[in-house]
């Protein structure tokens, strides 16, 4: 028996605790029919995260289309419409939350797009759902899916196996499913896979367990979108800190203020304390940390990826696109570098063009020097030395830049391993850049002044 | 390890404040949209937290349509000077004086009208950049806002050909004319703005607090009666926005969740004195924020109201 939820138990009040929750981004990747607007919709539906005129509205295309059925999918029906429209809209973020998350999701339509769009979306999630129609098992588009979390290294992967109830709940079609996957995941680098059958359409295992899954011991997608460990998913290994702006009161009135020189920045990675030893880059100039200060008072130590303001103890030359690092984990620099690129624009990526490189908070000029490979993200064979990327290709490149890029590879840091590419004139953003891992580091000896 | 956590509030608190100093950094002349609601009133705090010890490093921005409430005005001119910010401000009024905003006929709201002021604001500064305290959770169409909203030459938004946004590399890079509009509160929620509020235990003008206050049903909605006219000798501000003899006018206990104007705020009924009873309220609301926004709502039916009333 499918369970639809009756819309009178959604009417009664949201009990919600105030204590501090995490925040979960995620992201869904799927394909038009695979039901993905209607998960959506089921977990904003029964997690209670719908306003009384959002089920209104659903209640009456609910008597439009007879039967009483709910048509989840209408929650997003604003989307279809543009795309019926001709208008693509690359990502929507929906946020809805419970006792015990804040959860923001990437919302991607499954179109002609989908590669720029999922990798946007993609970018800034810490888990990524990828919808499979039970009926149809492992399709194309679910291995380009799959490659496209493994590139933006995305912590946590669940496959969805959808539409269960169309295959009878059949444990064994649910196997074959896990097992053609795991035929091709050893070739990627997820860290955390896993599977869930359920049915979007009638609720089993999204919000609420399953009668038709006895052989299911695993948590519903809610459950697991709530407990899945994310906190070491923070990047605390190797301070980092790209300086954003420098902090200069200069007031007259006060001397205090008109000494204060803060080095304002997001910590890219790492923890970084009072007394520690730095070293900025380029220049490779070393100082140590005197004040951590922040708006709510200065502090010991802070880590990734709060937004801080450090003072150094001696007056150096420091600017933005600057990076403070510690001397613990050094990252690597230099004006050649060898890099993945999602390509995102209709003009296609060719050998010698020029274009603005934006890295942590430094933007330069840059040249692409060589296309290496080309990578055929749904069977994933590498094509050597194509002429060029076209839009939602995905390929290896090298760059050279007019300045040096303080950086880690993306497989460690996707703070300081990621760029964009720009072009010049129209000021399009063109490219979603990985860097590969520095072939040496900076030497902590790189810069001997006698500080 | 749990020392090095951030909640849900610091997370979004920290990704603000990098989108703040991104603006600081990569724009020549930038303006903070400052209307004295509760969202930009966030976003002074962000602001705060971004550049202090040093001033907020950019001018607040106000387009006034004329109809605001007074206690908005009072608090919004009060915390720029608290904050030692220069406040500009910009008016339909002017702009219907001198030309560059033309009033549609039987239009009571100057909702729209705000646009050709921002954008004379924009271009009278040379503003390349505006931020604003606008959220993705609003409504359908900001889901699929930008942090850096690009505009162009005639500060048009263009949502076929947005600039894909990953990571937090925000491009921000623009050509003579055209301008950007960046929203650091994209990611919060009404729910979140209200924690928020109460974590800096920040002052919001008393309007979102429960106070009794003369209203009249239109629309589907309580609106504020507006103000008597001072000046018998100008025309009345509020002509086409007061009750009819149709619209009964009652004493209720009401608050505003979202402030427009006078014209275009529905009150809700509430007892809510606190913060606290605000966010209670909100976790327990069964309706949309912008449900009580009456410029929002479907046009038609303030079309239709209008007529039946035999306006103009």
């Amino acid at each position: 028996m499918p369970n639809p939820t009756s819309i009178s138990d959604l009417r009664s009040p949201i009990s919600q605790s105030h204590a501090p929750v995490e925040l979960l981004r995620f992201n869904t990747c799927g394909s038009v029919d695979d039901g993905k607007s209607t998960l959506i919709g089921r977990l904003l539906y029964d997690s209670k995260s719908l306003m009384e005129d959002q089920i209104e509205a659903l209640e009456r295309s609910a008597d439009l289309t007879g039967g009483g059925q709910i048509n989840l999918a209408n929650l997003t029906d604003g989307l279809r419409a543009e795309r019926e429209q001709g208008i693509t809209i690359d990502v929507a973020y929906r946020y809805f939350a419970t006792p015990r998350r804040k959860f923001i999701v990437a919302d991607t339509p499954g179109h002609v797009q989908y590669t720029r769009n999922m990798v946007t979306g993609a970018s800034t999630a810490n888990l990524s759902i990828v919808l499979v129609d039970a009926r149809q098992g492992v399709i194309e588009q679910s291995r380009r899916h799959t490659y496209i979390a493994s590139l933006l290294r995305i912590p946590h992967l669940v496959i969805a196996i959808n539409k269960m109830d169309l295959v009878d709940w059949s444990e064994q079609r649910y196997l074959e499913i896990r097992t053609e996957f795991e035929k091709f995941l050893p070739l990627l680098d997820i860290r955390d896979v896993k599977f869930i059958p359920l049915s979007a359409l009638n609720g089993d295992n999204v919000v609420d367990p399953s009668q038709h899954t006895p052989w299911y011991v695993g948590p519903t997608l809610l459950g697991h979108l709530e407990t899945v460990h994310i906190a070491s998913d923070l990047n605390l290994h190797g301070f980092r800190l790209p300086v954003q702006w420098v902090n200069r009161p200069n007031n007259p009135t006060n001397k205090a203020l008109h000494d204060f020189r803060g080095l304002s920045g997001q910590l890219a990675s790492g923890i970084v304390k009072v007394g520690q030893k730095v070293m900025i880059l380029p220049s490779g100039q070393r100082s140590t940390v005197k004040v951590i200060w922040t708006y709510d008072g200065t502090r010991q130590e802070a880590f990734c990826p709060q937004s801080v303001t450090l003072q150094l103890e001696h007056d150096l030359d420091v600017s933005r696109g600057d990076m403070i690092v510690g001397l613990d984990a050094l990252p690597g620099m230099g004006t050649d570098l060898h890099a993945k690129v999602c390509w995102m624009n209709s003009k296609p990526l060719q050998k010698g063009r020029k274009y603005f490189l934006k890295h942590t908070t430094q933007t330069v000029q840059a040249v692409i020097t060589a296309i290496e490979s080309k990578i055929n993200i749904n069977n994933y064979d590498v094509q050597a030395e194509p002429a060029e990327l076209a839009l939602n290709d995905i390929g290896e490149i090298r760059i050279k830049t007019a300045k040096p890029l303080i950086y880690d590879g993306y497989n460690t840091n996707r703070m300081t391993g990621s760029f964009i590419l720009i072009e010049q004139g129209t000021n399009a953003t063109v490219a979603a850049g990985m860097l590969l891992p520095p072939l040496e580091t900076v030497k902590p000896e790189y810069n001997d002044f006698a500080i | 390890m749990n020392s090095y956590h951030l909640d849900h509030l610091q997370y979004l608190e920290t990704e603000a404040i990098h989108i703040m100093r991104e603006v600081a950094a990569e724009f020549e002349r930038p303006a903070l949209l400052f209307s004295g609601g509760k969202d930009s009133i966030c976003l002074l705090r962000l602001a705060e937290k971004a550049f202090r010890p040093s001033e907020i490093p950019m001018p607040f921005l106000n387009v006034e349509t004329g109809h605001e409430f007074p206690e908005l005005i009072e608090f919004r001119d009060r915390r720029a000077k608290e904050l030692g910010a220069k406040l500009i401000v910009r008016t339909v009024d002017q702009a219907l004086a001198n030309g560059s905003a033309v009033q549609a006929p039987g239009e009571i709201s100057r909702n729209k009208l705000q646009i050709p002021v921002l954008l004379g604001a924009i271009e009278e500064f040379r503003f390349d950049c505006a931020i604003g305290g606008a959220r993705r959770d609003e409504e359908k169409a900001r889901a699929k806002e930008r942090f850096f909203s690009f505009r162009d030459a005639f500060g048009q938004w263009d949502p076929k050909n947005q600039r894909p946004e990953i990571w937090n590399l925000y491009n921000g890079r623009l050509n003579a004319g055209e301008n950007m509009r960046v929203f650091p509160l994209s990611n919060w929620t009404e729910m979140d703005v209200w924690e928020y509020i109460k974590a800096e235990k920040l002052e919001v003008p008393n309007i979102y607090f429960s106070h009794t206050r003369d209203c009249f049903r239109r629309g589907g909605q309580w609106l504020p009666v507006p103000p008597m006219p001072t000046d018998p000798a100008k025309a009345d501000p509020y002509a086409g926005a007061r009750p009819t003899a149709k619209e009964p006018v009652k004493s209720l206990v009401v608050r505003v969740r979202t402030i427009a104007d006078m014209i275009s705020t529905g009150m809700i009924e509430s007892p809510a004195n606190t913060v606290e009873d605000i966010i209670g309220e909100v976790s327990a609301a069964r309706v949309t924020e912008r449900g009580t926004r009456a410029d929002d709502k479907a046009s038609e039916a303030a079309m239709e109201d209008r007529k039946k009333a035999g306006y103009f």
